[in-house]
């Protein structure tokens, strides 16, 4: 059976400043420094198990250049078990580890919230006339992009391989209803002006079908191996090819619907035949058919669209859940978690067969395209006007009152008095809890803490070190009765059976 | 995560898709209504945009991340 899907997102934004001349390093710590100093989060990240450079496939190729950890930078970790940091030259957001693609909605949108609330904190520091902005896109129009990363555990036993190819299949397609669309082209060999409008925000930085990079040459698959967790039980498949979303139904899609393909392949269920011929290319030829009619080639030869192909991935996801359920997507909070991502995938992908009704208000494509054709026609623009871009770049704005998405009557998921909550509060259903928990009573003993430890100064000997190596353990339904009887972080260590710092062997599913 | 965050997102808005076919109707006047917004936000949008789109999209560089 396949794993329980715990997931999550990393989303880096794009970050300007205006009245003055500063660094987007320098900007985007200033947005942390004040969000997490105002907040008292500024608990320190512990780089000790970070391996960003190991590759899934066992062996590393001599050019590849793998990611570097900055560990200078602003790094924080929130109460709601979520990790704040620059990672280059960009605020970043990862939400804590969820066990539903409604819950990642919500922590996403949390992270839209803290992000929000860092530009207002910052902002009031400055002078008049200083701002820093924030988009949440994924690239400059110049080639420049940045990532929203998705993460999702899937089992270590399953051969990477096989993974890697069926995935490549939904990660091409699932475009025609993850894309955020884009005005123009920043693929190398276009000839100016020869895309006006894509479905993808990334589809164009994609150069290579596998690989460790995330900064160039970017494969559609990642083989980053840093599981954050047990590495004997699991991955921790790191995907890059997403767009950053506006629309909420989108990322519930994107989510949803990867973790049940996920499941899918760990359980022997994807159709074998579907296996694309050219992938990168085929990425491009998605992200420009916004008539979703343009055929790909398979490798046994046969053509088909990405819906068509689409089609066939949630007719086996359909039948996959009429034989074995979708327990590994539905939690106990969420038990219908999966019924529901079946339901809007099909209403989804039948609206998009009708040249997308229905679906206005829930796809970012198809919302910026509606904006941005209505507007043309109004002006009389031609296809490569600024104002264009400029719609464009405004869709992803996280300025309350700029930001062009807010206003085309997108479809919640969420409500905002839940977001403010999710800002602080963890989600109970991983290990997350724990993290979001400790840091909440105790922020002042808590030393470092990243995805897979915390470490504690109680005061009294050494440090004392918590190894998280389950991400399903550490709930709220396990700590709770824990928590409720430590009130020092003292009482919390010996009550875990550390009285020694020598641990590494000590696993927390051993106490819970 | 509090009781009422579970309550209020374990019921993602999905309509059926059976249901969905006999709504046509319904679906039509929500295109109305998303046309009428829509035209809404043409009548103001000037003002939301920024005020130079040629120097604000130009100066619109970021550094690649990841």
């Amino acid at each position: 059976m396949a794993l329980p899907k715990v997931c999550g997102i990393e989303t880096e934004y794009g970050v300007i400043s205006r009245g003055f001349d500063s660094s987007p390093i320098v900007a985007s710590s200033v947005l942390v420094n004040a969000y997490a100093g105002a907040f008292k989060q500024n608990i320190q990240w512990d780089f000790g198990d970070e391996t960003p450079d190991r590759d899934a496939r066992g062996f590393a190729l001599e050019d590849a250049f793998p990611p570097e950890v900055e560990t200078h930078m602003a790094n924080s970790v929130l109460t709601n078990g979520a990790r704040y940091y620059v990672d280059h030259a960009h605020p970043e957001i990862s939400t804590p580890e969820c066990r539903t693609a409604t819950e990642v909605v919500l922590y996403d949108r949390a992270g839209e919230e803290i992000i929000k609330e860092s530009m207002k904190r910052a902002n009031a520091l400055l002078p008049d006339l200083h701002e820093i902005i924030t988009y949440k896109n994924n690239s400059d129009g110049k080639g420049n992009s940045y990532g929203c990363h998705e993460n999702y555990l899937v089992a270590r036993e399953l051969p990477f391989g096989q993974l890697a190819t069926f995935i490549t299949t939904h990660f091409v397609t699932r475009q025609i209803y993850c894309g955020s669309g884009k005005v123009g082209s920043e693929f190398l060999t276009d000839k100016a002006d020869a895309v006006t409008y894509q479905i993808s925000q990334r589809a164009d930085f994609f150069e290579e079908e596998i690989g460790l990079e995330t900064t160039i040459r970017r494969p559609i698959v990642n083989t980053r191996d840093e599981p954050h967790c047990d590495p004997d039980k699991y991955r921790r498949l790191h995907v890059i090819v997403g767009d950053a979303n506006m629309s909420e139904y989108a990322t519930y899609l994107k989510v949803g619907t990867t973790s049940i393909v996920l499941a899918m392949i760990e359980d022997g269920a994807f159709p074998p035949q579907l296996i694309i011929d050219g992938p990168v290319n085929a990425m491009r030829t998605v992200s420009r058919d916004i008539s979703m009619s343009k055929a790909i080639r398979l490798s046994n030869g046969e053509l088909k669209t990405s819906l068509e192909i689409q089609f066939l991935i949630l007719e086996a996801a359909e039948k996959y859940d009429a034989e074995c359920g979708l327990d590994c997507v539905n939690s106990d909070d969420f038990p219908l978690e999966g019924t529901n991502i079946l339901l809007l995938w099909r209403e989804t992908l039948t609206n998009l067969s009708n040249g997308g009704v229905g679906s206005f208000d829930t796809i970012d494509w198809l919302a910026k395209m509606r904006l941005i054709n209505a507007y043309q026609e109004k002006n009389d623009l031609a296809p490569n006007d600024a104002r264009l871009k400029a719609l464009d770049l405004q869709y992803h704005d996280m300025r309350t009152g700029k930001n062009l998405s807010d206003r085309m009557n997108l479809r919640r998921l969420i409500t905002q008095g839940d977001a403010d909550i999710a800002r602080t509060e963890p989600p109970q259903s991983t290990r997350a809890f724990f993290r979001g928990m400790c840091l909440q009573r105790w922020p002042e003993f808590v030393v470092s803490a990243n995805w897979d430890c915390l470490i504690f100064d109680v005061g009294d000997g050494p440090l004392r070190r918590i190894p998280m190596m389950e991400p399903l353990k550490g709930t709220r339904a396990l700590t709770e009765d824990l928590f409720k009887s430590c009130s020092t972080p003292m009482e919390l260590v010996l009550a875990l059976g550390l009285e020694h710092s020598e641990l590494t062997s000590f696993r927390i599913s051993d106490v819970f | 995560m509090s009781e009422k965050i579970r309550k209020s997102v374990s019921n993602p808005e999905v309509t059926p898709v059976e249901v969905i076919e006999d709504l046509a109707l319904v679906k039509n006047a929500q295109a109305e209504n998303l046309k009428a917004d829509l035209d809404n936000l043409l009548d103001e949008i000037d003002s939301i945009l920024e005020t130079n789109a040629e120097d604000f999209v130009n100066s619109y560089v970021q550094k690649g991340g990841e």
